[in-house]
């Protein structure tokens, strides 16, 4: 395990100044940093999703993810316990598991055949006493010592994490009280997965982190939001902020009014008279036990938690490179939903996803920003509203505050 | 329908009408005339786009799920008015037609496609590729959509799904 922060090498770059609300381009399209940020983000001290307990439900189930550039297994052993692994053979490096689930008693590779159990401890070497007394392991070789590298793990509500770093802190204080109640309020049931599906985004990892914490952007880039009345500005809500910046949550709350009120809005424009034919989809069934309409909850560096009405999913953000990242989208209910509330979620799920009406666009602004920035790597974004500092808000979410959160940490694990 | 599509002269008709249906259906969607595009389908036909895994796997999620033609009309009137893309144009191609069978006045049809998409700025991929599950009626002498599964083998979207398949 790596030991955490500022232990890279050296990226040839340094921050510009104290300033976290201007960001330079060259963050999000030069392969030093982005190398570096495999070491110091992604196997630096975070927590990192790697699937749910509901996808692991039986001894010898497991399933393959990245942490970053890294490829995971994840195994559920016999004892019924959660085993994070580096997937990459102690012999010559190559994949172990290259199915995307599955259950079985080992994992062996196929290139040489060395196998290992569902911990990761090297079981079997192939011919490891050589044939016909010839060959064989050298005999300085020991077993116990070229096993899976292990990642600590811990769950949290059903979500299963991983981390290389001894530096990181526990999962509850990792979070912080506030935006461990708001996990909570989401993930209030054992969860069922509905469907898998993932985006290509064309654009720098950080572009889509950014997006998420980015409540700013909401009514403005996705018309179909405030058309519709799910996010606009003059909704009840706010911006939640942990103490040290890394982690946020945005929300709206319907305002309370008169049922017909409501109704108009939700079918009804306020910019063009835009009416929705069939606004079955909007339908809202209040199950968490508030009248919140949108919660987008970040789990630095690449986690989304999200609750737009009843749709309900997590988002994993994989970088693919500099300019390309790729997004995972888990799409989840609850075990006991009836018929009714499933075809409520299938019906809300329209509304997200590559194809969602309110979140297409964010697999397109980020690609806005890629191509902007490549040409000037030196120059430098500016965050300023809701003012320079990370502040949490109340009432409005026209604030870049949990962005500037973002490139805190971010510059935290890095070290620059 | 199938009452008129016994027999071979009736199979033949029958994958002469399918073809028409089908051929119709991509250069409507190819050449955006998508308000016309509810107009192959039942009023409360379903269409739904998913992917081979959650088909595989018996899971209900879907990347675009239409209930009825009201449906399909807000994801076109959407795209024109609300949502926010790169402009964009498919090239269908259809192909291995397969007549699976009839029941309760319903011709169930498998069908391949492939989706090439071009961008604004010229640049050209496969989008999507994958088969059609079909349970096509006859409803006034035409042939409709009772329901269209999309089912897509790649898990992976490139950047947006605006246009249907």
């Amino acid at each position: 395990m790596s030991g955490g922060a500022a232990m890279g090498n050296d990226p040839g770059f340094t921050w510009p100044d104290d300033d976290i609300s201007r960001v330079p381009y060259q963050v999000y399209t030069d392969a030093e940093i982005y190398a570096r940020e495999q070491e110091n983000v992604f196997q630096g001290p975070t927590w990192n999703f790697l699937c749910l307990e509901a996808e692991l439900a039986n001894p010898g189930d497991y399933k393959t993810t990245y942490i970053g550039e890294a490829p995971i297994i994840v195994t559920r052993d016999e004892d019924g316990g959660f085993n994070g692994l580096v997937n990459r053979c102690a012999h010559k490096g190559a994949m172990v598991c290259y199915t995307p689930r599955g259950n079985t008693r080992h994992l062996t590779c196929v290139y040489h055949n060395w196998s290992y159990d569902l911990r990761g401890n090297l079981a079997a070497v192939a011919f490891s006493k050589g044939v016909g007394g010839q060959g064989g392991l050298a005999g300085d070789f020991k077993k116990a010592e070229h096993g899976l590298q292990r990642l600590r793990i811990e769950t949290y509500r059903g979500l299963i994490f991983g981390s290389f770093s001894n530096a990181t802190p526990a999962f509850v204080d990792y979070m912080g009280p506030e935006l461990l109640a708001s996990i909570d309020r989401v993930l209030i049931k054992p969860l069922k997965v509905l469907g898998y599906h993932s985006q290509m985004l064309p654009n720098n990892w950080k572009l889509y982190a950014e997006n998420t914490r980015d409540s700013y952007h909401a009514s403005l880039l996705h018309v179909f939001h405030n058309t519709f009345g799910i996010v606009r500005p003059n909704m009840g809500g706010g911006v939640q902020i942990s103490a040290n910046g890394w982690h946020h949550r945005s929300y709206a709350e319907r305002v309370p009014a008169g049922d017909a009120e409501i109704d108009k809005e939700q079918v009804r424009s306020l910019k063009d008279q835009y009416s929705l034919e069939d606004p079955s989809l909007m339908q809202h069934v209040e199950e968490l036990g508030d009248t919140v309409t949108n919660s987008i909850q970040t789990v630095f560096p690449s986690l989304v938690i999200q609750q737009i009405l009843n749709a309900l999913a997590v988002r994993q953000l994989v970088p693919r490179g500099p300019d390309r990242s790729e997004l995972f989208w888990t799409i989840l209910g609850f075990e006991d939903d009836d018929e009714a509330l499933l075809e409520l979620r299938l019906k809300a799920n329209n509304l997200v996803g590559p194809a969602g009406f309110v979140s297409m666009e964010d697999g397109c602004a980020g690609g806005l920003v890629q191509r902007g920035a490549a040409a000037d790597r030196l120059a430098r974004t500016v965050m300023p509203m809701g003012g320079r500092a990370i502040e949490p808000s109340v009432g409005s979410r026209v604030t870049e505050a949990a962005v500037r959160g973002f490139w805190k940490g971010w510059r935290e694990c890095m070290g620059i | 329908m199938h009452g008129d599509m016994t027999g071979l002269a009736g199979d033949q008709t029958l994958r002469l009408r399918l073809e028409a249906l089908f051929t119709d259906y991509v250069h409507v969607i190819d050449g955006d005339q998508l308000e016309d595009w509810p107009e192959f389908f039942t009023d409360n036909g379903r269409y739904r786009i998913t992917t081979r895994e959650n088909f595989e796997r018996g899971l209900p999620l879907s990347v675009i799920y239409c209930d009825g033609q009201g449906m399909m009309r807000d994801r076109i009137s959407a795209m024109r008015k609300a949502n926010v893309f790169d402009p964009q144009t498919y090239c269908h191609t259809t192909s291995a037609v397969q007549v699976l069978g009839h029941e309760d006045g319903e011709t169930q049809v498998q069908s391949n496609f492939t989706v090439i998409r071009t961008m604004n700025d010229g640049a050209m991929s496969v989008f999507a590729c994958g088969r059609y599950l079909d349970r096509i009626s006859e409803n006034a002498g035409a042939l409709k959509f009772a329901e269209r599964i999309v089912v897509i083998d790649s898990r992976r979207i490139d950047t947006l799904l605006v246009i249907p398949l």
